[in-house]
Formats: structure tokens, sequence, C-alpha cells
């Protein structure tokens, strides 16, 4: 068809567009020209070892770091190192180590992520005016279907550190959501979950997709990202190693590898590369 | 029997004042981990403020009646504090935001110092008693032969004591409500649970630091008023005293928590009151059962009366 043919000659723009982040700590790159291009409902997988800057790179989409090189878009603008206003941009997040609020409620979490996209001003909130009601109603509203979606209506008025580790997760799914994003990073949605809380959470993946939010998902678990993502990028000691499609990614002996490891001699010869590699940095 | 329930109300309305100061020490603690000693010198700011008003703003014809000048003064009370406040937050503790704990709380003493000196020399004779206008109904409560002793046994409440004990109850019930269900009132929590979190949720921290000195000053500027309403004269040195009675109140609660602000602010108030009528020493003394109570608590329960439970509450 033709209509096929001319979308697939020209592709959408990317949704997020990260170019060249590179970020440096006193002597250490954690990240070094790291680049990503997100499309429009895309699922794109982030993997590699333990180390790899792969949570760096998140703080640096989200305005947490700045990057001490290059730049990230949304829709081709450059976003701020700030990490409130990147949030009302459009690009969300949830952490490796759950940071709920922990002392607030299930719904209270969702409503906080609310925020950017309510307006309520003082003297409405104050006397309590109609404005303000209806202002909370549709916050409240709207958190609510967010955790329908994600399955914790019941758990609604539960204080988010009593949650079960899996509920914790998903509660922080939809916090991010919450915020209405284009873009969401989710960091290691999986760590800890057993194979059916895994398998829900790829579902869970797969329907935020459908609602037309672009994903970039941090994972470990090999299986999972592959059985999920559209494009894999493979990030190791900071540098981006392979990208492309799941296939492609994992035929890539390098990321067997990186992965697997590979005999002794060779890891040893890698090495003595390196550290050569290394010193004429130094020298330069 | 008649002299305990006197003391009684006495200690009460004495625990309403401090408890309005003590909600301002409570919320910018909980939100930035700042012991804001200046806190005490914004409530006696407020007290000058209103004052001011009532000498220089207000028409002669108006000063008589209360219903107009009180509210005007509680106005002008509050829009002093608030100022103040935010002069204070922006110059003094926000670029220190990043800096280690001890900085800021130094510098919340030089404020202190600043606050009590600049109303030394701007307010004319302001270093001795201020005499503040009766800005209320003039009259007292009076409960008639409540004890055995008879007609002999009346408990006098002043009408100003009785409205500092409303308005502070009105007050933090507001305070409370804003904070559990409101955008802003979310926000706060959220910040002082964990603020990085809140950032990525959008929130802005700034406005969430100005506004909790705004609701802590705007707390401080109407008790200022009132208590100088209630007492009758003002001088700079107000500050000093009920902020640390405050200051007192929000640790003996657990700081962090608004419930343990004002309910360590009431205990406060009877200790001075009650402590000063039945212990040894007298009204001398009364301090000194306030601190030995502070003391005792902190020793069984070093986070305070209300303090882990809540201790993250705005």
């Amino acid at each position: 068809m033709s209509i096929t043919d001319n979308m697939a000659a020209a592709p959408a723009p990317p949704v997020l567009q990260a170019q060249g982040v590179t970020m440096v700590f006193g002597g250490l790159t954690a990240l070094n020209n790291v680049s990503l291009s997100l499309g429009k409902g895309e699922i794109v997988g982030l993997i590699g070892p333990n180390g790899a800057g792969k949570t760096t790179f998140f703080n640096c989409l989200t305005g947490l770091y700045l990057p001490s090189r290059g730049r990230v878009l949304l829709d081709g603008s450059q976003l701020a190192a700030d990490p409130s206003k990147v949030t009302i941009a459009g690009v969300a997040r949830t952490f490796q180590n759950i940071r709920l609020f922990p002392n607030m409620t299930v719904l209270e979490n969702v409503m906080v992520g609310r925020h950017s996209r309510m307006r309520q001003d003082p003297i409405s909130t104050l006397l309590r005016l109609p404005a303000f009601h209806r202002g909370e109603r549709a916050a409240r509203e709207r958190s609510r279907e967010l955790l329908e979606f994600v399955g914790l209506t019941r758990a609604e008025h539960e204080v988010a550190r009593n949650l079960p580790y899996g509920d914790q997760r998903r509660l922080e799914i939809a916090r991010a959501l919450a915020t209405d994003p284009k873009v969401l990073l989710l960091d290691e949605p999986t760590a800890g979950m057993n194979p059916q809380e895994t398998e829900a959470t790829r579902q869970l993946i797969f329907a935020i997709r459908d609602t037309g939010v672009s994903v970039v998902v941090i994972e470990h678990d090999i299986k999972f990202i592959f059985g999920l993502c559209d494009k894999v990028s493979v990030l190791v000691q900071g540098e981006l190693l392979v990208e492309g499609t799941p296939e492609v990614v994992r035929a890539d002996p390098r990321v067997v590898e990186a992965y697997l490891g590979k005999p002794p001699e060779e890891v040893e010869a890698d090495v003595r590369a390196a550290s050569t590699e290394h010193d004429t940095r130094g020298e330069a | 029997m008649t002299t305990l329930l006197q003391q009684l109300a006495n200690g009460i309305a004495l625990g309403a004042t401090i408890g309005l100061i003590a909600l301002g020490y409570t919320m910018v603690y909980g939100i930035i981990q700042l012991i804001n000693f200046a806190h005490g010198e914004v409530f006696m700011v407020g007290a000058f403020g209103g004052l001011a008003v009532h000498r220089w703003v207000l028409p002669e014809s108006f000063r008589e009646n209360w219903y107009v000048s009180l509210p005007l003064m509680l106005l002008g009370g509050m829009a002093v504090a608030v100022a103040i406040a935010l002069i204070m937050e922006r110059f003094a503790y926000r670029p220190l935001r990043n800096a280690p704990r001890l900085a800021p709380l130094i510098t919340a003493l030089g404020v202190s110092i600043v606050l009590q000196e600049a109303i030394r020399i701007w307010f004319p004779n302001a270093d001795s008693a201020q005499p503040f206008p009766k800005a209320f109904v003039d009259s007292q409560i009076t409960i008639i032969g409540l004890g055995p002793d008879g007609p002999e046994g009346d408990v006098s409440i002043r009408a100003s004591q009785l409205l500092l004990v409303v308005v502070s109850i009105i007050l933090s019930v507001l305070l409370q409500s804003y904070i559990n269900r409101s955008k802003m009132g979310r926000a706060m929590r959220a910040t002082a649970q964990d603020p990085d979190t809140a950032r990525l949720m959008g929130v802005n921290p700034d406005r969430v630091i100005v506004l909790t000195f705004v609701l802590g000053a705007a707390l401080a500027g109407v008790a200022g008023v009132l208590y100088g309403v209630d007492i009758t004269n003002v001088d700079n040195a107000i500050g000093f005293q009920n902020g640390i009675f405050a200051f007192t109140a929000a640790v003996l609660g657990g700081i962090g928590s608004l419930r343990g602000a004002v309910i360590g602010a009431f205990i406060i108030g009877l200790i001075k009151t009650l402590g000063g009528q039945y212990m040894w020493g007298g009204t001398q003394y009364d301090y000194v059962w306030i601190f030995v109570v502070l003391i005792l608590v902190l020793v069984f329960r070093p986070q305070g009366l209300f303090g882990e439970a809540e201790r993250v509450r705005a």
C-alpha cells in the first residue's frame, strides 16, 4: 500500500533524543558520547552490566544531572537541567530502588504526580470554593483511573510503605503516569519480581505504550527485554556498544561477550589493551 | 479549686499563643530541617506591625471600634511578618540551602538579633514596654462560684484570652486541612519526605519552601497581634521568650509534626502556669519546670511525643 510506504519512507520525528551525552564525575567518565532516539509509541530497552551507566543516563534524561557534554531533546526542544521542568515538559520516571512518599497513601502518591497538571489558587483553596473542589475531584478521579490501570484500586487508602514490593513498583508507575508524560523511563521495573509479576509488568508496559506513551526500560532480565522492546541499546562502561532490534543485538558477539564473559586469555589481552589505551589518553 | 481552674484557663490561653508560633518552627523544620531561631522574632515583628497599623494607619475615629481595628491590625501584623519571613528566606537561608546544617542555624541566630535590633532602632522606644491598644471587647467573662468557696470562687477569663484560644484552634485546623487536602499541601508533605522525588513530580522546591515560611509567618503575625491585645503591652524582647517556649513545644511534641506542636504548646502553657502556682519557687521558677519536662520527655522519647509516626509530616 502506498500509505504504508509513505510512512516507512518518512518516519515520525523522534519524541526523545539524546545526542552525544557525556557525563564526567571528577576524573571518572560515567557516560561517554551516548545517543538514543525514541519514536512515538516505541519501547526501547537499555541493558548492560552493573555500573555501565544506565541509571546515570536516566538521571541525565530527567534533569537530575546536567550532562558534561551533549544534550537531550524532547520533541525537538532542549530539556532544562531541572527535574520539575523536565516533568512538566513530559518525561517521567521510576526508580531502581523504589522512591515512593512512604507516609502518604497510595492515592495521595499518585495525586502528587498530578501536581504540575492541576491549577489551584490560594484563595479558592483556603475558602474551599467550588473551583477548589472541582480541581481536587478531577485530580482524584484521574489518579483513581491510573490506579485501576495498574491494578491497585483496592489499596487506594493504604500507606505506601505498607504495600508489598511488587505493588510499590506498580504504584511508582501509576505516579509517573499521573504527570501525563510523553516519555516514561522505567529503571528496573521487574527487579525482585517473580515470573508471574514480571509477565504482568510486561503486559502493563505494552498497555502504556498503547496509550501513546514512549517507554525506555532499564532491565537486567535479557529475556524480558527481548520480549518487550522494539529496539535495544547496550551500554558497557559508559559507552554505547550496540543498538538495534532485539534480533540484531542478541546476535552480536560483543553483547554475548559483555554478558557472558570470554575466555580468560582474551580478557587478559583486553585488560592490557585497555590499560595502554588509558595511558595514551593520560598523556594526551 | 478556683485557683486551679483559673490557672488552667491561663495556661490554655498561653498554650494557644505558643502553639501558633510553634507551628512555624515545626513546618520549616519538616521541609528544610532548619531550626529557624528567628521565628520568635517574626512573632514579635508581627505584634509591632499590628501596633504600627493602630498608631499610624488607622484614622482616629476607627480606633475605638474593635471590629474595625482588630481585623486591620491582624492583617497588618500578618503582612509585616510575612514580608520579613520572605526577605529572611530569600537573603539569609536560600543562599545557604546546600551549606552544612550548622551554617543556616547560626544564621538564624544572627537574623534573630538583627530583627530585635531593627525594631529597637526604628520603632520608637520599642525596648521598653509599649502600650498595646485594647482592640477587643474590654471585659472579662466571669464564671461565678464554681468552687466550694462560693461567690469568692470566681474564675475570670479575659475576652482576649478566649479570642486567642478560638483563633488558635481554628487556624490550626485550617492549616491541618490545607496540608492534608490541597495541591500545595501534598507538595509540602512530598518535599518533606523526599525532596528529589518531589522535584521529579513537577514540584518546585523553592515555591514549597517559600510557602512554608509564609504560612508560619502569617500564623506568628496573628499570634503577635492577639498576644499584644491580651497582654496589653509589647517590647522587642517578647519574641525571644515566646520563641523559646514555642521551640520547646515543637521539640516536645516531636519536631516536624503539626499536631505535636499544638499539643506540646498547650502542655507547656499548662506547666508554666500550674508550675508557677503550685511548685516550689513559685512563678520565678516556672521556666524550670518547662525544661524539666522537656528533658524528661526527650530522655524517654527522643523523637518527641508525636515524633516518629509523623516525623515527616510537613
